[in-house]
């Protein structure tokens, strides 16, 4: 029953990927508004002349916060695994 | 490590940190920011503990210093992004455009590149730098203490 399960799962997820990757629009192509808009108004709006930095921390930058929560939960989850070992007397 | 190690890295731990630095610091300007710079300055770090053994380094930087360094790194990060909401009403505003600080605006374009451009940008890529130089100094520390057999002193 798991193996009958777990075997669904699998094939629902190969199916979603397989699809995902044939729709994927081309590299570059069709050209969306939101690269040119990015890429003519960035130095304007945010006066950084590196556009990736712009996009990183001004356009998208509740996706850097994340990276910088799952970096912060990685530290914190590495430090634990190796913290100094409390004598069991309490 | 060997005598050769060790003066190597002696010789070389100023110029990865400088180098790691500039890429922050320059992190609006040329390819580069806060997560690439620290990686950098991470690594130089791990140069230090590999050549000169974790247990010699714990006796100057200990796991809590990196572990409030990185904290104070993320208030950082998350105080400017408050700022933006208290001064305009949207989270990740840039502030700082058009103020004396960092406010200058460069023309569309190619540009030589202006220090004082940006806005918040450069202020988030410090803030960045030194929370990733922090966590991954830490985990490096840490996991070389523990695979030595010391104890991690917090």
């Amino acid at each position: 029953m798991r193996n009958f399960v777990a075997s669904l799962f699998l094939g629902i997820a190969i199916v979603f990927l397989v699809s995902s990757a044939l729709l994927v629009h081309p590299f570059g192509e069709p050209p969306a508004p939101m690269d040119d808009y990015i890429i003519q108004n960035a130095q304007a709006e945010t006066g950084a002349n590196n556009v990736v930095a712009a996009v990183l921390f001004d356009y998208r930058g509740f996706d850097t916060l994340g990276e910088a929560t799952i970096l912060f939960t990685a530290v914190t989850g590495v430090v634990m695994l190796f913290r100094k070992k409390e004598t069991a007397e309490k | 490590m060997s005598k050769i190690v060790r003066t190597v890295a002696n010789q070389l731990i100023l110029f990865i940190f400088i180098f790691g630095l500039y890429i922050i610091i320059h992190g609006h300007i040329t390819p580069g920011g806060g997560f690439q710079g620290g990686a950098v300055i991470a690594s130089g770090a791990a140069l230090m503990i590999v050549a000169f053994g974790s247990s010699r380094i714990q006796k100057g930087i200990k796991e809590k210093h990196l572990s409030i360094l990185e904290s104070s790194g993320a208030v950082i990060f998350i105080g400017l992004a408050f700022a933006g909401l208290a001064a305009a009403g949207v989270f990740f505003f840039n502030t700082l455009i058009g103020s004396p600080v960092f406010g200058h605006t460069p023309p569309t374009g190619p540009n030589p590149g202006d220090i004082w451009t940006g806005g918040i940008i450069p202020l988030m890529n410090v803030a960045v730098g030194l929370k990733v130089f922090a966590g991954l100094s830490a985990i490096i520390l840490v996991m070389a203490l523990a695979s030595s057999g010391e104890e991690v002193e917090e």
